[in-house]
């Protein structure tokens, strides 16, 4: 579906279901460079599952307008907006990496709406390699390499995906490339820059999946515990051998999390 | 400074797609000879149908042994996912029909296998899809029969039967201005000569029987989409962008994105049309892809030393390999395809049709069989076998003459294939020579 924040246009994936705000509702955040895509199989289950999904386009990401925000407060802004659009009766949030980071903001200044959290390969800073920041500014194909190689685990670079015959970096890759130029550095600057992520974490008062990739190193897993410390009703599962793209390389158990929170 | 890790071409061809079995510890892919799959509850087996969780359900979608192949391939050719079918041909089919449907257009090279022009000239017009070939060195031509219901641009690597080598950065970026996917048959290159998306294709098919498999004993075929392709933005697939009453009113563009044509393909395709791959024919096949870098060097290195033998005899006309000065497309070649021009090409002999027929029946090592891409070596007279039932004009279109030869390369000591060679072109030369009076 598409609604406008702003004056542009935002998309976002509802399940394959239609939107009803009058049903609990998930929001669901990408990560750097990513889109609503990578959310399908919980979108999707939930839609269909007694829930309202709303797997959104962060602006100038995906199928969205405007231009992408450069930070995570911005992103936090923004996506308060998208809540203040809706009149939804029970809200949470989840995020993936970046998103989650957002979700994590959008919680702790929103205690009010949201109900519960979902936060995926998340840690108290993601810092970003300079090289890595680098190539993405200079928007060398070196920085989507890089991701791959960092953002997956071993054994997923090998393979073996539960989705039948889709190459998991494969699918990876492609989604980065089909960013517009100058956006993934965006969205890896603003991640690197933000500092706020135990603050945050401290005024979270709702039930809060922290999901954590046991060979993650993206967001490693050390992180990840230390920020789960930080919330008052934080409930962490490490998926063993799980690189930091948990939605591709562990749909089944991503969802079973996610399932047992939201 | 840093650099990516990522496992690199022969270490995919061995271990792409698989995990070893986390029950037993085998180290090969099992052979999941199962049909289906059981579910762990209802809800589950549910939200699998529902595409709201991954897995397997029953065979004719999907199989553990067919995945690691269809991974496999997509690996080795750079792509996003694969869908592995009971033959080349039922890839081919697959593509198409996950693009387009009564009303359709495909603008095709002209020198394509004989029995993909069969289904593009007398089959799918039945199902109401028109197609136009034209000439696969001329990119305008391509450009020039592109109308507003064309939905795909096909082609070969390496034309069959006379290695004509499309000019793809070219052809892909026309179709792509006017908002069409490229298809390549990549099935005589193989990943290991030349991979297509690097060079602006979209979606790929092989048939995995020849070289992929290199042995002749399974039949297969693959669909690659390389995931790059805007269907949302070309306006033109409303398969994969509008929601499909089959599904729910999925929107495979919308859930999928860069995955849209892939699912799209097994969902519909396999689901209704069902040309699915045996797992048992899957797990021989991967046998073969685990060596496809080491044998398709020894292919071009004997290809090469039997280029050289036949371009300088006595009773050869012509050898048609882009890698000798003559070819018209020696350049392209040079330019597109540094590691080798495969291991199937063609020669003239002196004497016509008479003589090619000597020729085959005096050879002892190459086997006179309708296939390519065997590890044994091969040979075979198109005009009469795997082309023949093309039209005469769309024959001499294609550059296949009466006295063409097709050869397939094999991995025998190349000293030995050579021999083979010569004794059987004297002897049929010979024996087609009037005897003189006594």
């Amino acid at each position: 579906m598409e609604f406008e924040i702003d004056g542009h246009i935002v998309f976002a994936n509802t399940g394959g279901r239609d939107f009803d705000p009058s049903l609990p509702t998930i929001l669901f955040v990408h990560g750097a460079g990513n889109d609503h895509s990578v959310w399908q199989m919980p979108a999707r289950y939930f839609a269909y599952h007694g829930r309202s999904s709303l797997a959104v386009d962060l602006p100038g990401h995906g199928r969205s307008g405007g231009k992408a925000p450069a930070t995570v407060e911005a992103m936090v802004d923004w996506l308060q907006r998208v809540v203040e659009a809706f009149s939804f009766g029970e809200l949470s949030i989840a995020g993936h990496s970046m998103g989650a980071l957002v979700a994590l903001a959008a919680a702790a200044r929103m205690p009010d709406k949201v109900k519960s959290l979902g936060l995926l390969g998340i840690a108290t800073k993601i810092g970003v390699h300079p090289e890595l920041l680098a190539a993405a500014r200079r928007n060398d194909r070196l920085a989507i390499d890089l991701i791959t190689t960092w953002g997956f685990s071993p054994e997923s670079q090998v393979g073996g995906n539960l989705v039948p015959g889709v190459w998991m970096t494969g699918g990876g890759t492609q989604l980065l490339e089909r960013i517009p130029d100058g956006v993934l550095w965006n969205d890896l600057a603003a991640c690197d820059v933000y500092e706020d992520a135990p603050s945050m974490a401290r005024q979270v008062t709702c039930p809060t999946l922290v999901l954590l990739g046991s060979r993650d190193l993206m967001t490693p897993q050390k992180g990840g515990h230390a920020l789960a410390a930080d919330i008052a009703d934080a409930r962490t599962v490490v998926l063993e051998g799980c690189g930091h793209m948990m939605l591709v390389e562990r749909p089944n158990e991503t969802l079973d999390a996610l399932r047992d929170v939201l | 400074m840093v650099e990516p890790k990522l496992p690199k071409f022969d270490t995919l061809s061995l271990h792409a797609g698989q995990q070893p079995d986390p029950v037993t510890g085998a180290r090969a892919v099992p052979i999941y000879q199962s049909t289906s799959y059981v579910f762990p509850d209802t809800e589950f087996a549910a939200s699998l149908f529902n595409l709201e969780r991954a897995g397997h359900i029953y065979s004719r979608i999907s199989n553990p042994t067919n995945s690691v192949l269809e991974e496999r391939l997509a690996a080795l050719e750079g792509g996003i996912g694969t869908v592995v079918t009971a033959s080349g041909q039922a890839a081919l089919h697959l593509g198409i029909a996950t693009l387009m449907g009564a009303g359709g257009h495909i603008v095709s090279s002209a020198s394509i296998y004989g029995g993909s022009h069969n289904i593009f000239t007398h089959t799918f017009p039945r199902f109401g899809i028109e197609t136009s070939f034209v000439d696969p060195r001329d990119p305008d031509a391509f450009s020039a029969a592109i109308r507003p219901e064309t939905r795909l641009i096909f082609g070969e690597t390496l034309g069959n039967p006379g290695l004509e080598i499309m000019n793809l950065p070219v052809i892909s970026k026309i179709a792509h201005e006017a908002g069409i996917p490229v298809m390549i048959d990549n099935t005589f290159a193989t990943p290991y000569l030349f991979r297509p998306f690097e060079h602006g294709a979209d979606i790929i098919m092989h048939s995995v029987t020849k070289f992929l498999g290199g042995h002749d004993i399974a039949i297969g075929g693959a669909l690659i989409d390389s995931g790059g392709f805007d269907w949302e933005g070309s306006g033109k697939f409303t398969t994969l962008t509008e929601p499909y009453a089959g599904y729910h009113g999925l929107d495979f563009a919308e859930e999928f994105g860069p995955a849209a044509f892939i699912m799209r393909a097994r969902a519909e395709g396999l689901r209704d049309f069902g040309a699915c791959m045996s797992p048992a024919n899957a797990f021989y096949l991967l046998q073969g892809v685990e060596t496809l870098p080491v044998r398709m060097t020894r292919h071009m290195e004997n290809t090469r030393k039997i280029v050289a033998f036949l371009d300088n005899h006595d009773d050869v006309g012509s050898v048609s390999y882009p890698e000798l000065a003559g070819h018209p497309d020696h350049e392209l070649a040079g330019e597109i395809l540094p590691k080798g021009c495969g291991a199937v090409f063609s020669f003239e002999i002196h004497g016509g049709r008479d003589v090619g027929r000597g020729f085959i029946e005096r050879l002892k090592l190459f086997s006179h069989l309708a296939n390519v891409g065997d590890a044994k070596s091969l040979v075979i007279h198109p005009a009469s076998t795997t082309h023949q039932q093309m039209e005469a004009a769309a024959l001499t279109a294609a550059g296949i003459g009466e006295g063409l030869v097709r050869l397939s390369v094999g991995l025998e000591d190349s000293d030995d294939l050579v021999e083979d060679l010569d004794q059987a072109l004297r002897s049929a030369v010979r024996a087609a020579k009037p005897r003189r009076a006594e």
